[in-house]
């Protein structure tokens, strides 16, 4: 604090672009928007500010607060599996011998370098019908059968007459499991530098007492570790509660989430007030997630210093 | 049980580390019961390996350890009777440190109602009672400590492993607690096995000092007789200071050893034992003595010129050498206030008694 007063220059050399770009193109259209959720669509492309919260209200019916309950239960499992596959990768890299950790973390990040559309493309590729997955159950399939026309129950057509392919694609599964293979990363770099952080002889130290594998996960790592777990979740949490790319691709008629509504307004529908409405409530969930961290830890801060 | 049995029996131990460092060499000793034993060595020397080895966080490439009488090949650390003092104390951050004692009771199903009792008798030991409702980030090094041996000692193990549990805290502080853990040793008869790289810290707590060097355990000795009588240059070197004279061996006839040191010219010493092997001759800089005239047949000495002094309080060290660019290094310890002015300067004898001289072989 005491740096900038001593040279004001400076710091206004260093502080005014970002402000004014913060300002810019991203308050000020903010701004717009949160003027337009106060509007009415009139005619094909006019709006009038009525100043009115029809456009929230209108958000409180069933249908948008079905949708809205759906992304959650979406983003809510997409974070829980997240962590239970994150928390296994980051431990596995924590623990591997200190030369192959930088390969490791180059593979999780990898996809990042890949774009989101391409990804999302390929894990149709995995998917459908004739997909990847499919193709290799239907070798397994044909293997088992040959297997048991060998030992002589192939008549018998134990397996069904054909291979049936399991229907991977447009459906919530397909949505959950995309999501999940995007947000991995982010929940895997927050749990790795906690754990990396933390001095290996907690570990030992819980094991030299005569607690087990499990209780000192239970008791110590996880304790340790949770800034990174409570990090890892929210990073995941909020952009896979606001994706729209992955439901549009991978989910069905019924896996739609709340942005998918969102972006309709935009588009399709005309309707940019309601839009405006909607991507508000979005971002009003938000911020109340966010702000829960931040009590938890100023409780966690006070508890430790009490 | 008596106090000789043995309560640790390292066999052969070897460990190499992946890479190839090989960080022990077939390493054998025995730890008796209710002592307080040392492993001395310079950082890198394989003491804190074999430290882990007992604890069960490291596997021995070779050999076997049995601790009371049981083989420890495949016990892995939570089922092995002892425990250990971490050099970062490990405390753990989000327990109190009432918790942090309790932590070793709860996972070995001890019963509940018994665990506050024991968690006030073992903060009361390391005399942190009043302490057990604070975090430990509220604690100061020390306490944090005193709190990481209340968690160990309260498990009432048959060994207490200490991984140079002082190196961290200020010299003042290290020295109260060599005393505490001392103190400690004797009120809970426990056996210490404690990781050192401070020869002063392992003279002064131990009952006996293995001294390792390059994952070879070079002499285990109680604290007097590994100062007086070091076996080899190593030790001799390590602990304390020494002046260390090399000498070729002319002949030993009739329990007389001549040695030829180069500078000091051929020196005739009384010896027990016969050698015939090249030797180096050493002596204490407090066995030393620095006088005007030379003091008779019962020591050596040699003129030499005082070079350069440096007080310490307690005693004056004096750098000499003589024309041949021999040095001697002597400690002149100032009994009295005048005695610290005592002039040193110019030439004098550096004495010392036939029976200070330290003939070493290795």
């Amino acid at each position: 604090m005491e740096s900038w007063r001593k040279n004001p220059r400076l710091f206004w050399l260093f502080a005014v672009p970002p402000s004014f770009w913060l300002l810019l193109f991203f308050l000020v259209p903010l701004a717009l928007v949160w003027v337009l959720s106060f509007g009415e669509k009139v005619g094909l492309v006019d709006v009038v500010i009525t100043w009115q919260p029809d456009n929230y209200m209108r958000a409180l019916d069933p249908l948008y607060l079905q949708i809205f309950a759906k992304s959650f239960w979406f983003a809510g499992l997409t974070t829980a599996v997240c962590l239970v596959i994150g928390f296994a990768v980051a431990i596995a890299i924590t623990f591997a011998p200190a030369r192959r950790r930088p390969l490791l973390l180059m593979l999780v990040m990898l996809p990042f370098w890949t774009n989101l559309l391409i990804r999302t493309y390929a894990l149709i590729a995995v998917f459908r019908s004739r997909g990847f997955v499919n193709a290799g159950l239907e070798n397994l399939w044909q293997w088992a059968n040959g297997l048991l026309a060998l030992i002589g129950l192939g008549e018998l057509q134990l397996l069904g007459t054909e291979f049936e392919p399991l229907q991977l694609l447009y459906n919530n599964f397909a949505v959950v499991a995309g999501l999940v293979y995007v947000h991995l990363p982010f929940m895997v770099l927050p749990l790795y530098a906690a754990l990396d952080r933390m001095d290996r002889s907690y570990i030992e130290a819980s094991l030299d007492l005569g607690a087990g594998q499990i209780r000192t996960f239970g008791s110590v790592v996880i304790p340790l570790a949770m800034p990174g777990i409570v990090s890892g979740v929210i990073i995941t949490f909020v952009p896979a509660l606001g994706s729209f790319l992955t439901p549009d691709l991978l989910g069905g008629t019924d896996s739609q989430m709340i942005a998918n509504v969102i972006e309709r307004q935009f588009k399709s529908a005309n309707d940019w007030p309601f839009g405006a409405a909607l991507s508000f409530i979005l971002m009003y969930i938000t911020f109340f997630a966010i702000a829960l961290r931040a009590l938890w830890v100023g409780k966690r801060r006070r508890g430790l210093a009490a | 049980m008596s106090a000789s049995s043995p309560i640790i029996s390292i066999n052969m131990i070897s460990k190499t580390f992946p890479g190839g460092v090989q960080a022990l060499d077939k390493v054998s000793l025995e730890v008796s019961e209710g002592e307080f034993f040392a492993l001395l060595g310079p950082s890198g020397c394989g003491k804190t390996t074999l430290l882990r080895i007992l604890a069960g966080f490291e596997t021995p490439s070779e050999g076997e350890i049995f601790i009371d009488g049981a083989d420890m090949g495949h016990v892995p650390p939570n089922h092995r009777p002892v425990n250990m003092v971490f050099q970062s104390y490990a405390v753990f951050p989000h327990m109190t440190v009432a918790e942090n004692v309790a932590y070793g009771l709860k996972v070995t199903r001890t019963e509940r109602q018994q665990i506050p009792g024991m968690v006030e008798e073992a903060l009361e030991l390391v005399r942190l009672e009043g302490l057990g409702n604070r975090m430990p980030d509220r604690l100061s090094g020390g306490q944090r400590q005193r709190v990481a041996l209340a968690r160990a000692l309260v498990k009432k193990p048959r060994v207490l492993l200490l991984d140079e549990p002082l190196s961290a805290l200020d010299a003042k502080l290290r020295e109260t607690m060599q005393l505490e853990l001392v103190r400690l040793q004797n009120t809970v008869g426990i056996t210490f096995v404690i990781v050192t790289h401070d020869q002063n810290e392992a003279l002064s707590v131990a009952d006996r000092i293995a001294v390792i060097d390059q994952g070879r355990l070079l002499q285990v000795a109680g604290p007097a007789e590994l100062y007086e009588y070091p076996k080899s240059r190593f030790v001799a070197d390590f602990i304390g200071k020494m002046n260390l004279f090399e000498g070729t061996n002319v002949g030993c006839e009739n329990g007389v050893l001549s040695v030829l040191v180069n500078g000091l010219g051929r020196l005739e010493i009384p010896v027990t034992e016969a050698t015939h092997a090249d030797v180096g001759l050493a002596v204490r800089p407090e066995k030393m003595l620095l006088l005007d005239e030379h003091p008779g047949d019962a020591y050596l000495a040699f003129p030499a010129t005082v070079d350069k002094l440096s007080y310490q309080g307690s005693e004056t060290r004096v750098f000499l050498a003589n024309e041949k660019d021999v040095s001697f290094e002597v400690s002149v310890r100032n009994a009295s206030r005048d005695s610290a002015a005592d002039p040193f300067k110019g030439r004098m004898w550096v004495a010392w008694k036939h029976a200070d001289t330290l003939i070493l072989s290795d």
